[in-house]
């Protein structure tokens, strides 16, 4: 299938409730056969959208097309596209063989058939051993792996994943994510996969679209978005950042010209919309090196460090007492600072990042 | 209590001791008010009758022969099976089945509007439910028969409309015991169902949908089966005292709509009363219904694994 045709095309997408928009118009295209990641808070409105694609919720406004058609007037039972639910909603009461294939089933497949589909997927997700036994009688781990394999029985156009991890413990979850990828790009069903955990949604995704307060905040790869946030929400939703409040003098070519506090000059790579005055620069702390001070590089104090292993978390102040956090490797080289110290701090190239608020 | 107890020993621990001797009020309880009169009216099912009721302690096995064989006026001709008694019992299994047909086509929807409704006025819903219940059986059964009799308010008002030109005789058939048990025994089908749909997972229904299942196919293979411990549970609620009933077949009843209910308690009661055959009587439903019972117990077990 062609990797750039698109299988879920949403358009300004309204819905509001009596009192409340859970979402503001909201665009976007999923590919077929990508993992696509609605990423944000709880509230941000990415359960919402899913629910609209899945039918469970209608549309206020806007539309949205599954290849193309158009697909308001479907009610849930007749999209060709299938879920896995959050608490996986299994049917208590049937088997895991009769779970996975009540799709099927409905579909109008004859029971051996749908049979030998359903022993095929649970194959897939390694239960073939599990048939038999009820939904109550299976592991946290393995009930997800039922509700998988039940929403991919009916090779579903577009697979609905709503935080589908959440309710396993670390471990699980992490051995599951990369799972969960192989069989994605095994079945090439364009997965639509709801998180509110970044660091999910960055080691699963082939893009992202960050969502806040019903609003599409930023769409890209997961390393656009970590490298360059368009703007402070994604910055600081996205992992671990500095936003330093700096003066920008001058920005022209998606570049910027802005002082640091303690007048340090600096030229960096700016977002679209960003415009002189005040602004915030985005630092991810594992990109800023430390030295002896000197005129190139940025003056702090030391005020703390937390020792993690194969990390160090550097706290320290800048001269006009604003915190900025440094992350440095574990190496025999890199002593550790001590406390109240003073250091020159060193943006490595492109490091840094002027955002729009 | 806490004196009492062992230095050290926690609170579990000491009860777990005295489990069996904390468990002797309970033990009594059921011994006194449920096994002794079970037994006691088992054993005067095989004692001898005396009028003006009371028992003579002679065993017999007269009240059972009474039940089911007939021989005759004069008890001297051969034995061939009495109807009349089974009779009443087949018309009160079908009466009662009926109704609990009739509670659970109106209960589950009921039940199931409540369930569905916001979890701040649910318990207004259940109570207006339960109102009725405040009122005692007896005075409801009769607000009833004012109902429905020749010149009641139901027969005024289909006139009134002019569906019917003269008034409809409701009072005295089955249609009226079948009203009577229907309506004092729908809120036991609604409470039970209600608990069931309550706890429902309504995720279940949208994972169906979106597997391709229409409506009625959700609450088909889905919503039922999952719900199904408070459909028995209110079927058997309903059935058991239908079964028994003797208010709703009295006062609504007449000759031909006698049930077993009302059977037993003419032999306690009154000058021509007759004890032994009355507990007979009892026991065999017990019977029947344990059998019942026991019957869909093995059923759960087989399906439910």
């Amino acid at each position: 299938m062609n990797q750039n045709s698109i299988a879920v095309d949403v358009e300004n997408v309204v819905k509001r409730y009596d009192s409340v928009t859970a979402l503001h118009g909201v665009s976007m295209d999923i590919r077929e056969g990508e993992f696509f990641t609605l990423l944000g808070p709880s509230g941000c409105g990415k359960t919402t959208l899913l629910r609209c694609i899945a039918g469970f919720e209608d549309v206020t406004e806007g539309a949205i097309r599954l290849r193309g058609e158009d697909i308001a007037p479907l009610p849930p039972h007749r999209r060709p596209v299938n879920t896995v639910f959050q608490q996986y909603a299994l049917f208590p009461h049937m088997t895991v063989l009769e779970n996975v294939s009540f799709g099927l089933r409905r579909r109008g497949w004859i029971e051996m058939d749908a049979e030998a589909r359903a022993r095929e997927v649970l194959e897939l997700v390694q239960l073939k051993d599990f048939a038999q036994r009820r939904p109550g009688q299976l592991s946290g781990g393995q009930q997800q792996r039922v509700a998988l394999a039940r929403a991919l029985a009916p090779n579903p156009e577009v697979l609905l994943l709503d935080e589908p991890l959440s309710a396993l413990d670390l471990k699980l979850r992490q051995a599951v994510r990369v799972e969960l990828k192989q069989i994605q790009r095994e079945t090439g069903i364009a997965f639509v996969f709801v998180t509110h955990d970044q660091e999910e949604a960055l080691t699963m995704s082939d893009r992202i679209a960050v969502m806040s307060e019903g609003y599409v905040q930023q769409i890209g790869t997961p390393r656009d978005i970590y490298e360059a946030p368009l703007n402070r929400f994604v910055a600081d939703f996205i992992g671990e950042t500095n936003l330093l409040d700096v003066e920008v003098a001058a920005v022209s070519e998606g570049m910027a010209e802005v002082f640091l506090p303690g007048g340090l000059a600096l030229r960096c790579p700016a977002a679209a919309s960003a415009v002189a005055g005040r602004g915030h620069l985005s630092v991810r702390p594992e990109r800023i090196s430390i030295g002896p001070k000197s005129a190139e590089t940025l003056p702090a104090t030391v005020t703390d460090h937390v020792y993690l292993g194969t990390d160090i978390h550097l706290h320290a102040r800048l001269v006009d007492g604003e915190p900025i956090l440094v992350r440095m490797q574990n190496s025999e080289s890199s002593g550790i600072p001590e406390r109240g110290s003073e250091l020159g701090l060193r943006f490595e190239a492109g490091a840094a990042r002027l955002l729009v608020d | 209590m806490a004196a009492a107890a062992p230095a050290g020993a926690t609170r579990s621990e000491i009860y777990r001791g005295n489990g069996p001797r904390l468990m002797l009020p309970v033990w009594a309880f059921i011994g006194i008010f449920l096994v002794l009169p079970v037994l006691l009216m088992a054993i005067y099912s095989f004692l001898t009758k005396e009028f003006r009721g009371g028992v003579i302690w002679e065993i017999t096995l007269a009240a059972y022969d009474q039940f089911f064989l007939d021989r005759g006026l004069f008890g001297d001709e051969p034995p061939q099976i009495e109807w009349t008694y089974i009779g009443i019992f087949w018309r009160s299994i079908w009466q009662a089945g009926l109704a609990t047909f009739f509670c659970l086509l109106i209960g589950f929807p009921t039940a199931w509007f409540i369930a569905t409704r916001n979890a701040a006025v649910r318990p207004v819903w259940l109570f207006l439910v339960t109102i009725p219940y405040w009122v005692n059986l007896l005075i409801r059964t009769v607000s009833m028969k004012f109902l429905i009799r020749d010149t009641g308010p139901l027969n005024e008002f289909l006139l009134w409309l002019g569906v019917i030109s003269e008034p409809l005789s409701l009072i005295n058939t089955n249609f009226a015991v079948q009203l009577g048990l229907f309506y004092s025994y729908l809120p036991f089908m609604v409470l039970p169902v209600y608990a069931a749909v309550e706890r429902y997972d309504f995720a279940l229904s949208e994972a169906a949908a979106d597997l391709y299942a229409d409506n009625w196919t959700t609450l088909r293979l889905v919503i039922l089966p999952v719900v199904k411990p408070g459909i028995v549970a209110g079927c058997i609620l309903v059935f058991v005292p239908s079964l028994g009933a003797f208010l709703a077949p009295d006062l609504l009843g007449g000759a031909k709509t006698f049930m077993i209910g009302s059977l037993i308690e003419e032999q306690f009661k009154g000058a021509a009363g007759n004890w032994p055959f009355g507990a007979a009587a009892a026991m065999i439903l017990l019977t029947i219904v344990l059998g019942v019972l026991l019957l869909h117990a093995r059923a759960q077990a087989k399906g439910g694994r």
